[in-house]
């Protein structure tokens, strides 16, 4: 019975029949435009200000005239407001103003940083060479059609795709550890795991210095950034999944178990399935993290301008480490090269980020068109074997009671 | 556990005074799942620890000769057993300050703005933005704050060091103090400048934090205030904020610890100095993350056994700093914040 039908709620025809009390329909935004006006004036006001100042006292530059100015807009559309309301509304268009103003600021200076990479980086990226040839043959003034990162390139795959493999597998281990199991250890790790996401990342190249390569005595290689990225990343993916893990709805693991299926099925067939884009998600995130930093492969892979496959031995770079070391050449031709490579690298991460919230977009459960219709086909196969199996009664219309 | 006293329900069955054991059986596909989440968790807790352990193992020699003054000598010259964090240190934490002081208004204000006012298509976008934003490397900052970000501040440093200069932080020592023509040159590699470099990092970080808690206040509780008569403003002070503290304080620290440990930019950006220098806007400063980046490289046995030292001192800091904060997140009302 729907609640309409209690009578509770007037539906469409009950409302258009009834007389209107107001022909008018009610304006319920709370934008006028005498907002407008106060906005734009005290807009105008600010930039003619800062103006006045900048040309008075010393401030030059950009940023400190754009700062200025926002200051300057922000006090004036105080005073226009407060000519028409009182303390409270003021307070409340004020602050409205200025929690906007802060947004852009923030996505104003986000944006400026990805655009002028990719803006500076344009001139490196346009050559082919870039791209499948290492820096070995590019002398400090060389051209751009000479040279490239391609060894960096080949780098950034064999040390991301170490660690990986590593971290994969042993951080989602980890997590479903930590989804069964309820004990003093299990706390311990999670309260560790949690205090070590913010690990400095220098940290992590540090300890695979100090053990890998101080202990063991292995050489610099991009096995070692490979495991040093593997420290980095373990206890950011271990707790991401354990996050994913809990929002699997206790009823799927209470009824896998209702069924008499031991632990290990129901995490392999109905918790790890039901998880799956959130721990791809997080896996990727991770990846995603793990690409870009420099500080413990700058420590334990050495830096070479040659191209190297071999990840076991000699030195191997990475595209974050080839950006940094360009750049910080001061050789106009590098730097070019250095932030060619930067944009490459944030290109590679915008795919990474794209892939990971395709996939990641869905909760918990949730299926695609074509896993709805695998899963009816399946369900039909059992419906039909549970059908057969108690006899010709249970199968007349009205199905299975 | 379940314990029946009183004589069971059904009728049919005669009454036992024997009590049932409930015992889970495991069988042995239980026990090999178990041993092997088991091993990976205890891999990850080693290597964790690990960290810790040889740190603090290959710091112990430089430690030892070094013993308290290396909290307190500001030079380093390691090979000379002359060396200590007391000037790095310092600065380290001076550089995350003014990060902070930077970064807490605009991400408190950009979180606020994402889960109050953005309508609902614009707060998925912004969202999905800050997200991605947080994903940047920090390369890409650091390289933006050396090449862009120096040449635009100047300005503002030469503006607070001249107008301001008689806050002791804002003094510039040198040639340029109080000379509004005075060269550029004592206000690059700057603490501030590599500050709001940071800063710039550690924004999408605190602001998925703050956004994750404010989301969180109480359809209720909102609701009151504005049956209340509150206006908008109204509700986010006496009902959102309240109710994100602990996500703002989470946040906050988390910006921190990332602020603290951050090494490129600084490495770039800063010409290092083993001094305090209390002169943000003068160049000069480091951080000991920058320090063992710079100096790994021609370290003797026992300059390594120094950086060490160095870093270990890092780790303890950072990890006290994050202890704190996951406790103050974990405690407030608003519950975990998501990962970061």
């Amino acid at each position: 019975m729907s609640v309409t039908a209690l009578g509770l709620v007037p539906n469409d025809e009950d409302r258009s029949a009834a007389p209107r009390s107001t022909p008018r329909k009610r304006a319920r935004s709370t934008f006028i435009a005498v907002n407008a006006f106060d906005l734009v004036g005290a807009a105008v006001a600010g930039f003619s200000i800062t103006i006045l100042i900048s040309r008075l006292t010393a401030l030059s530059g950009l940023i400190g005239l754009f700062f200025l100015a926002m200051g300057l807009f922000l006090v004036t559309y105080t005073v226009l407001v407060s000519l028409r309301e009182d303390g409270v509304a003021v307070r409340d268009a004020v602050m409205t103003v200025f929690l906007a103003c802060a947004a852009l600021v923030a996505f104003g200076a986000l944006t400026l940083v990805i655009v002028y990479t990719i803006w500076r980086g344009l001139a490196a990226l346009r050559h082919i060479n870039f791209y499948d040839h290492d820096l070995s043959s590019a002398g400090p003034t060389s051209p751009l059609t000479k040279g490239g990162v391609a060894h960096a390139l080949v780098g950034t795959l064999w040390q991301v795709g170490i660690a990986l493999v590593l971290s994969a597998p042993l951080g989602i281990l980890t997590a479903v550890y930590l989804d069964q199991s309820r004990s003093r250890f299990s706390n311990f790790v999670r309260t560790v795991v949690n205090a070590m996401t913010a690990l400095p990342s220098i940290l992590a190249g540090l300890f695979i210095y100090a053990f890998w390569i101080l202990t063991l005595g292995f050489q610099f290689s991009g096995l070692a950034a490979g495991l040093a990225l593997t420290v980095m990343m373990l206890p950011y993916i271990v707790r991401t999944s354990d996050l994913v893990l809990r929002l699997v709805p206790t009823e799927l693991r209470e009824a896998s178990e209702a069924l008499g299926a031991p632990r290990w099925r129901t995490v392999w067939h109905v918790v790890l399935p039901t998880a799956r884009s959130g721990l791809v998600t997080s896996v990727i995130l991770g990846l995603a993290r793990g690409i870009g930093e420099i500080a413990p492969v700058l420590l334990v892979a050495g830096y070479t301008t040659y191209m190297n496959a071999d990840p076991l031995h000699e030195p191997q770079v990475s595209l974050p480490l080839v950006a940094f070391k360009l750049v910080a050449s001061g050789i106009p031709t590098y730097a070019e090269r250095g932030y060619g490579a930067a944009a490459l690298l944030l290109l590679l991460i915008l795919i990474l980020f794209i892939i990971a919230r395709v996939i990641g977009g869905f909760g918990p459960g949730h299926m695609s068109a074509r896993q709805r219709r695998r899963a009816q086909r399946v369900s039909k196969r059992y419906l039909a074997r549970i059908k057969s199996s108690i006899g010709p009664d249970a199968a007349a219309p009205g199905g299975i009671q | 556990m379940v314990i029946l006293d009183a004589p069971p329900l059904s009728a049919g069955t005669p009454p036992t005074t024997r009590r049932r054991v409930i015992r889970s059986v495991s069988e042995s596909g239980d026990r090999t799942f178990r041993a092997i989440t088991l091993t990976g968790a205890v891999v990850v807790i080693g290597v964790m620890l690990g960290i810790g352990v040889f740190l603090g193992l290959k710091a112990w020699p430089a430690l030892v000769v070094a013993k308290f003054r290396f909290l307190t000598t500001q030079v380093w010259e390691p090979d000379d057993h002359v060396f200590g964090i007391g000037g790095v240190l310092p600065n380290t934490i001076l550089i995350a300050l003014v990060a902070l002081a930077v970064s807490i208004p605009v991400s408190l204000g950009l979180s606020l703005f994402i889960s109050e006012i953005a309508p609902k298509r614009l707060q998925r976008a912004l969202i999905l933005v800050v997200d991605l934003m947080a994903a940047v490397p920090s390369v890409v900052y650091a390289l933006w704050g050396f090449n862009y970000l120096q040449g635009h501040t100047i300005g503002v440093s030469r503006f607070l060091a001249t107008w301001f200069g008689w806050i002791p932080i804002f003094r510039v020592v040198g040639p340029a103090s109080g000379n509004i023509l005075g060269s550029s040159n004592a206000f690059t590699a700057s603490t501030f400048i590599v500050g709001l470099c940071v800063s710039l990092m550690v924004i999408p970080i605190q602001c998925s934090v703050m956004r994750e808690a404010f989301s969180r206040a109480p359809v209720g509780e909102r609701e009151a205030a504005y049956a209340l008569g509150g206006t908008r403003w109204g509700m986010i002070r006496t009902v959102v904020l309240p109710f994100g503290r602990g996500g703002i304080i989470g946040g906050t620290m988390l910006g921190l610890g990332r602020a603290l440990g951050e090494t490129i930019t600084v490495l770039l950006i800063i010409s290092p100095v083993y001094r305090i220098n209390w002169h943000i806007l003068q160049t000069g400063g480091n951080s000991i993350s920058a320090l063992i980046g710079a100096l790994y490289g021609d370290a003797s046995k026992f300059g390594t056994s120094a950086l060490m030292a160095a870093g270990a001192a890092l780790f303890i800091l950072t990890l006290g700093i994050n202890f704190v904060a996951s406790t103050i997140v974990g405690r407030s009302r608003a519950g975990s914040a998501r990962p970061v």
